[in-house]
């Protein structure tokens, strides 16, 4: 029986046509056959089996009873390790639970592991991890690719069919990219529309939790169980989130979506401005009026985020020291000594490089010209949207600058990393929310995305047209 | 150039990273070509304009100012690589 979507698993065990016990076998041999890929960091057998029997004490009301979920080694879990893809946390044992795993457990979700990801989510490839590369499951044997990152593995987990869906955060990119190179939905809500509570933090005025799945009805029946407020993250939003799904309208008539002209780039593939224009044809066909529009600030946004995510990086890693939980190097003589070695020998390179610029643009004499700028700037990036979005209901622009690239590409220039978040950093810096849905494909077969962004909140709207584009792939 | 291999090392003493030689010279070439390439921020005119710090919109509500009690520290003490009678141990700090 094949399992395709979280209504249709719902149905299944409602109908008393699958047991949690037999959702939990399907899916543990499913992740051990595609052991190869390296998608999971934290795999483990008897904590699945734990969690069915409590499972199977819930009534069947449960919004996901029974519905198998892979968690981003980002988010802090009671009965699982957590480690942040870093040595610096290697053997940390939470003892509490995320604000967002807390809620999938108490609608009954089934956690089959926690996947991989670049160390501290700092990466678009998912190669900075201390526990190795991930391969990206659409790749040939011959040929591995990468799964785009900083949440890869939790990207890849649904691409490979071994969940129906996964938790990720995205700071620059880190869900909305690797959803694009893995061909499934990612979407990155509004800044405070997830509580940032039991998430390792990278960069708190960036960070927020999202969703993996293999389709838009999926990503909205999950993100609307994840969201919601906590007194514990000062910049949790009290709204009221909709029942997303249930308000679906792919009808875009009187909509006017806007294509800004700072999103056609240097080197960006023909086959992905082609499909960025089927895309626009087919909301045109939809009923949606289309807009060219400008974000003139848009070439600035990359410089902003690599001075304000390492400038927060550098604070909120100084708290991994070796003293109350990881790693510790055994050598040292001294205090000082310990933090310095525990700290080297912690942290990978991509990390050390993050925190050592972050130090620098924070260091006396250097604030105003780096970090307080980056700020103004980053302003000057919101303004962008606030304005545009005045005359505009969202915003479609391609995913990423590629499709997904080989695993071993050289990486020896970091700035040309960088780039692939060419078209996801901006959002991140207006906190606005953007989803990545497959569509199209280049000439190797490979999934391209396209990226929906919206007004602060309006999450329906952004599903509402995701899942009027879903059906031309139907 | 804005960074030679003295200012790299007081950087790493400020964030408590000590570097090996090798390690120092790699990094002093990828954050002096991050650090040019930012340099682009200067074109823009950021005159009279506000800080951005916080994106989020929702405005910060007050709690009641209770004690709750959510770690023990026997669980909390569980993660430290050392610890004596209750506490974290670290290295001796003074003679």
């Amino acid at each position: 029986m094949e399992i395709k979507s979280i209504n249709q698993l719902k149905s299944l065990l409602d109908e008393n046509k699958i047991s949690v016990k037999e959702i939990a076998q399907t899916y543990i041999k499913k992740i051990k056959e595609k052991k190869d890929l390296n998608i999971f960091i934290y795999f483990d057998e008897d904590k699945i089996n734990d969690q069915v029997k409590e499972i199977e004490k819930l009534p069947n009301n449960k919004k996901l009873k029974g519905i198998p979920i892979a968690v981003k080694d980002l988010f802090c879990t009671k009965n699982m390790p957590t480690t942040a893809a870093s040595k610096i946390l290697e053997n940390f044992n939470p003892t509490y639970e995320s604000f967002v795993t807390q809620k999938l457990i108490n609608e009954g979700s089934l956690f089959v592991g926690k996947t991989n990801l670049d160390e501290f989510a700092m990466g678009s490839a998912t190669n900075t991890s201390y526990f190795g590369n991930t391969i990206n499951p659409l790749s040939n044997k011959d040929n591995p690719l990468a799964p785009g990152g900083s949440s890869g593995g939790s990207a890849a987990a649904v691409a490979a069919d071994l969940c129906l869906g996964s938790t990720g955060t995205d700071t620059g990119g880190s869900i909305r990219q690797p959803a694009s190179f893995c061909g499934v939905v990612g979407i990155k809500p509004t800044y405070g529309l997830c509580s940032r509570w039991g998430i390792a933090a990278f960069a708190s005025s960036l960070d927020q939790a999202g969703i993996f799945s293999k389709n838009v009805t999926d990503a909205s029946i999950l993100l609307e169980e994840i969201a919601g407020h906590d007194e514990r993250d000062s910049t949790s939003s009290n709204v009221a989130i909709p029942n997303y799904s249930k308000k679906f309208n792919s009808d875009l008539t009187g909509k006017t979506i806007g294509i800004p002209k700072e999103y056609t780039v240097d080197g960006i593939s023909d086959e992905i401005n082609a499909v960025w224009e089927d895309a626009i044809k087919s909301l045109e066909k939809k009923g949606a009026r289309i807009k060219h529009i400008s974000l003139p600030h848009t070439k600035y946004a990359l410089p902003t985020y690599y001075i304000i995510a390492p400038a927060e990086a550098s604070s909120n890693l100084a708290r991994y020291d070796g003293v109350k939980y990881g790693f510790r190097a055994d050598e040292a003589k001294s205090l000082d000594e310990m933090y310095e070695m525990t700290r080297s020998e912690g942290f990978g390179k991509e990390v050390k490089r993050r925190i050592l610029i972050g130090t620098y643009v924070l260091s006396a004499g250097y604030y105003d010209a780096y970090y307080l700028k980056a700020q103004k700037v980053r302003k000057l990036i919101a303004n962008d949207f606030v304005e545009t979005f005045k005359e505009c209901d969202l915003i479609l622009t391609p995913t990423a600058p590629s499709a997904a690239f080989p695993l071993n590409e050289k990486q020896d220039d970091p700035i040309k990393m960088y780039l692939n978040d060419v078209f996801t950093v901006p959002a991140s810096l207006a906190g606005i929310p953007g989803i990545s849905i497959p569509y199209g494909k280049d000439k190797n077969g490979l999934p391209l995305g396209m990226q929906l962004l919206g007004k602060h909140f309006n999450e329906q709207e952004v599903f509402n047209a995701a899942f009027a584009l879903e059906k031309d792939y139907e | 150039m804005k960074l030679d291999t003295n200012t790299i090392n007081k950087i790493a003493k400020l964030a408590r990273i000590s570097l090996s030689e090798e390690e120092a010279n790699d990094l002093l070439k990828d954050m002096n070509s991050i650090l040019d390439w930012v340099e682009q921020l200067n074109e823009v005119n950021t005159e009279s304009v506000e800080p951005l710090a916080n994106i989020s919109s929702s405005t910060l509500p007050q709690r009641k100012d209770e004690a709750k009690d959510i770690n023990s520290s026997d669980e909390v003490l569980k993660n430290s690589p050392d610890k004596l009678e209750g506490y974290f141990a670290v290295p001796k700090v003074v003679e």
